[in-house]
């Protein structure tokens, strides 16, 4: 092994680098954000009376829990354009993140909602309340919160799928640094970097997390 | 019996209601009729079908069959009558089910703002008023789960009360707690029967019936089986299952 290994590339490049990891976050932020909104409507919608509402629900996580996001990513970056619909890199990717995350948020949401007891929304009808405002006013937070820990580390999955976001040229870390590797060919220390980056953009992220959970989800339970 | 208040129209009735649960027969040809004031208490043995009858005076239900009534509003499939009938019958549960994310105060401020549309002050204003009433005030800005069984229970009476309600349901209020706090909650109970709240009350507790009910309602495999004030009911019931049941029951207190 006669690589000399020079992190200086990788120091020069710094800001670049940076500048991507903004990026990344920014990314994993939105995505996020889309995909809990399509988590919590897409449980209300598998909850409702209209039968079609729920079956669109069922056959959307279905489709998109089975199939690769690297497919997923290039249908809508790619095939859609075929029939007009012509979006640049960045909406791509927060649309393939949102939708990816959303059926998985689903699914996992879906769960909390189930365990919340039959009574409490017995208390919110006979209170007077509609089944929508039970839902969104009685039972979202406790099941969210009941199913905190299997969403987040969800999130934190999303947040780490940014970087197949390279293979539409998104802008963001990896992508980044497979310019800089290609310009500088100083692959380990270009990769080794960012998988230092990522590793804190995961605490970061984790952490963020923690404190939504402190502020939302302190209330004493038995 | 002729009393001022039979000359008034009923504030709820129940005119031959029937309930299946697919081929269980739940409720068969049920006739209530409850006047503003009168305070009635349900008992028969488990699985008789009296939770599914106050249930189905709020709708938590649905009949089958035959016609109820709250406050001249006929209840049917349509939300609007729904909506009206739960807003002027407030239930208490077993199982207390406050909501666990909002504090004692946001318990009882909930309905009044969402429902009603009554303003946070004032629905505030209403609430202490109840809390107070049940004696809970000062755990106000606490959480569910950080209070007692009793305590909940009666938070979900001054929850319930906040909506201003013409008629109560107790669904066995007591059954879920500790001996010791069933007093604290029958007490509660005795004084809103006697500012003169219109209460139905499925309740094994036989010493309540005595003290507040006007009626006592016997009910076995779905059907009313006898009615009478609890005086007679107790001294004299003239049914075989009513002697069954009673001869059991206060075996047991």
């Amino acid at each position: 092994m006669n690589y000399v290994l020079d992190f200086s590339v990788v120091f020069e490049k710094m800001p670049d680098l940076l500048m991507a990891a903004l990026a990344t976050i920014g990314l994993a932020l939105t995505g996020m954000s889309l995909a809990l909104v399509i988590g919590v409507i897409g449980v209300a919608a598998r909850t409702s009376s209209i039968r079609p509402l729920r079956t669109a629900v069922i056959a959307f996580v279905e489709v998109v829990r089975n199939t690769p996001f690297l497919v997923q990513i290039f249908f809508i970056f790619f095939a859609l354009p075929m029939m007009g619909i012509r979006l640049n890199p960045t909406i791509t990717a927060i649309i393939a993140l949102g939708l990816n995350g959303g059926a998985y948020a689903i699914e996992i949401i879906r769960g909390g909602v189930d365990n919340i007891q039959k009574g409490q929304v017995e208390a919110g009808l006979a209170l007077g309340l509609h089944k929508t405002q039970v839902f969104r006013l009685i039972v979202l937070k406790p099941a969210l919160r009941a199913i905190y820990p299997s969403l987040t580390s969800q999130f934190i999955m999303l947040t780490l799928t940014t970087s197949v976001c390279t293979s539409i040229a998104a802008y963001e870390l990896t992508s980044v640094a497979q310019i800089i590797e290609s310009d500088t060919f100083r692959s380990f220390e270009v990769y080794f970097a960012i998988t230092l980056m990522y590793l804190v953009i995961s605490w970061m992220m984790m952490g963020l997390f923690a404190l939504i959970s402190r502020h939302f989800f302190s209330y004493p339970v038995r | 019996m002729l009393h001022a208040a039979d000359t008034q129209s009923p504030l709820l009735s129940m005119e031959a209601v029937d309930k299946w649960y697919g081929a269980f027969h739940a409720l068969k040809n049920i006739n209530l009729t409850v006047r503003k004031g009168e305070k009635i208490v349900l008992c028969g043995p488990s699985g008789s079908g009296k939770s599914t009858l106050i249930r189905c005076i709020n709708a938590l239900e649905k009949i089958e069959k035959g016609t109820i009534m709250v406050e001249g509003t006929k209840l049917d499939d349509s939300g609007k009558s729904i909506d009206a009938v739960r807003r002027e019958v407030g239930m208490v549960f077993q199982s207390f089910n406050l909501f666990p994310h909002m504090t004692i105060l946001e318990n009882c401020t909930l309905a009044p703002m969402r429902v009603r549309g009554t303003g946070k002050a004032e629905a505030e204003k209403i609430a202490r008023k109840y809390l107070e009433r049940v004696r809970i005030l000062d755990q106000a800005d606490k959480f569910p789960a950080q209070l007692s069984g009793g305590q909940q229970q009666r938070v979900a009476i001054a929850r319930a009360l906040c909506m201003e309600p013409k008629a109560m349901l107790f669904d066995e209020p007591t059954s879920a707690l500790d001996p010791e706090m069933v007093k604290e909650v029958l007490d509660t109970m005795i004084g809103l029967a006697r500012d003169g709240m219109t209460m139905i009350c499925v309740t094994h507790e036989m010493g309540f019936a005595r003290q507040v009910a006007d009626r006592v309602i016997f009910m076995a495999s779905g059907e009313i089986i006898e009615e009478a004030p609890p005086e007679t009911f107790f001294r004299n019931p003239s049914h075989p299952r009513t002697q069954a049941f009673l001869g059991e029951i206060l075996a047991h207190h």
